[in-house]
């Protein structure tokens, strides 16, 4: 199984934790990720907030290269993925716009090559039996809220799952030998860059997203998104401090748990690098099978 | 409340609703029967004048410079719950985004904050190819005028490796930079 590999501009930055945890998932699942080589941003979300072209262009120069290379594209952030699904329909659903975007990216793009979103490829295209036949500590211990945001499930021609109650992540968590709860926030908007722009709002949608999950009974979030990951590890704090409220939830990328169940060591998923602390439910989690402590 | 005359408003700003729906690739105002299932999932709703559904029923009136003053474009996430949920199925998050690019155009500007995001953003793709984060926060805030907003968080995220120094810059023979021009030539605002 080889994919053209669009990591996108977070992977190299906030969200590391995603590149570093996709390498190693990939990995053990015999998955070949060729990165696209000089790829560029895909303009999420500021270019399709100011023009139409311009949001279809940018994804449209990585999905060419791909092309080029006879490869789907394999893409973990939900963001780059929406975008990048975007292009490839409206260039398959329209000769015109096919055109017009090949003029702008000086380059040929047929939409041959699909944009696929990582959680779909491991969660949906591999057998459960594949991932449960890899994991070599069980996630005991993990209560997961499943949080797949807006991105994956919407809109309905992006989306790979319900757009109201997705069970992707949830059942990959459940291969994993986690559990995982049911709760009303799992597709909520996070704020996108709400809580940048706009702190007072961006924050009041944070909250009712872990009020849901620890009502629920959750003892984390895992997450599909770097834009989530972020907003909701590193601004947990502050929203704490605003509503006098105490969550202690360490947010995942549903590469880290299926990584840490695959049995590669935490800090190679960048499990260290989190704002919330993940490593105390990390180690309750290889200490309950049997594991090592690695803090 | 001053009475609205709605026949002449209509007449007179039928031009600017044709550009709302070419903009938005042919989305129909009057397809909408302001039921309000879009405005009650809108997860930003708090935060905006007009709700979703006040928007559509602007439109439906020709009132355009109202919906493209309102702050209701600039606060919508784009989380398209309400384009989802529609059961009359108009893309509300399309016309949300139609909207906020016209505003744009035509210097009405309500969250300038928001704004100036995006725009470093583009900024930033167009000279190196990707997003250099670290500039892009630095820089809406110096501009912005609150350069200690999230201050807290710039020495734990280098520290962890997830802010870099300096930016990285993609070699592509000029590109995408192509591709900005491109545009720019068919006519966008960027």
């Amino acid at each position: 199984m080889k994919y053209a590999y669009f990591p996108g501009c977070s992977l190299s930055s906030t969200g590391i934790e995603y590149d570093l945890s996709t390498r190693e998932t990939a990995r053990v699942l015999g998955i070949d990720l060729w990165e696209i080589p000089e790829w560029n941003c895909c303009g999420a979300s500021s270019g399709h907030l100011t023009d139409h072209l311009l949001s279809l262009a940018l994804p449209a120069r990585n999905m060419a290269i791909a092309e080029e290379a006879g490869l789907d594209v394999a893409i973990p952030c939900a963001a780059c993925y929406a975008r990048s699904k975007a292009t490839e329909l409206a260039v398959s659903n329209s000769a015109e716009m096919k055109q017009e975007i090949e003029e702008v990216i000086e380059r040929k793009y047929e939409g041959k090559s699909k944009a696929r979103a990582l959680l779909d490829i491991i969660a949906n295209d591999i057998q459960s039996e594949d991932v449960k036949n890899n994991v070599q500590k069980e996630l005991k211990g993990i209560k997961a809220a499943c949080y797949y945001g807006c991105l994956l499930v919407r809109p309905l021609a992006v989306g790979f799952d319900d757009p109201e109650d997705p069970q992707s992540m949830d059942n990959l968590v459940k291969s994993l030998g986690g559990e995982t709860v049911d709760w009303a926030y799992k597709t909520e908007c996070c704020g996108a860059s709400c809580p940048t722009t706009m702190p007072e709002t961006g924050k009041k949608m944070l909250e009712r997203i872990f009020k849901s999950a620890k009502d629920a009974g959750a003892n984390c979030l895992v997450t599909a998104c770097p834009m989530c990951l972020n907003n909701l590890d590193m601004r947990q704090g502050q929203v704490e401090k605003a509503y006098s409220e105490k969550y202690d939830m360490p947010v995942f990328y549903f590469t880290e748990l299926t990584g840490l169940a695959f049995g590669v060591e935490p800090t190679k998923l960048g499990l260290n690098k989190h704002f919330v602390d993940a490593m105390g439910l990390v180690n309750e989690v290889l200490k309950a099978d049997g594991g090592r402590e690695t803090a | 409340m001053n009475n609205i005359d709605l026949t002449g408003i209509r007449e007179s700003n039928n031009e600017k609703l044709q550009e709302v729906i070419k903009e938005s690739g042919g989305v129909r105002p009057e397809d909408c029967y302001q039921c309000g299932k879009c405005s009650a999932g809108c997860p930003a709703v708090f935060g905006m004048d007009n709700t979703p559904r006040q928007i559509m029923r602007f439109l439906q009136l020709s009132m355009v410079d109202e919906a493209l003053k309102s702050n209701t474009i600039w606060m919508c996430a784009g989380c398209q719950t309400c384009t989802v949920r529609c059961p009359k199925e108009v893309d509300i998050a399309r016309v949300m985004e139609s909207l906020r690019v016209l505003a744009r155009e035509k210097g009405y500007i309500t969250e300038k904050s928001i704004n100036l995001f995006h725009e470093l953003f583009l900024k930033s793709v167009e000279s190196t190819g990707r997003v250099y984060e670290m500039g892009l926060i630095l820089g809406a805030n110096i501009i912005g005028m609150k350069p200690l907003k999230d201050a807290e968080f710039g020495l734990p995220m280098i520290s962890r490796g997830k802010l870099a120094i300096i930016p990285h810059r993609i070699k592509d023979n000029g590109e995408v930079k192509r591709i900005f021009e491109n545009v720019r030539k068919r006519g966008a605002k960027v």
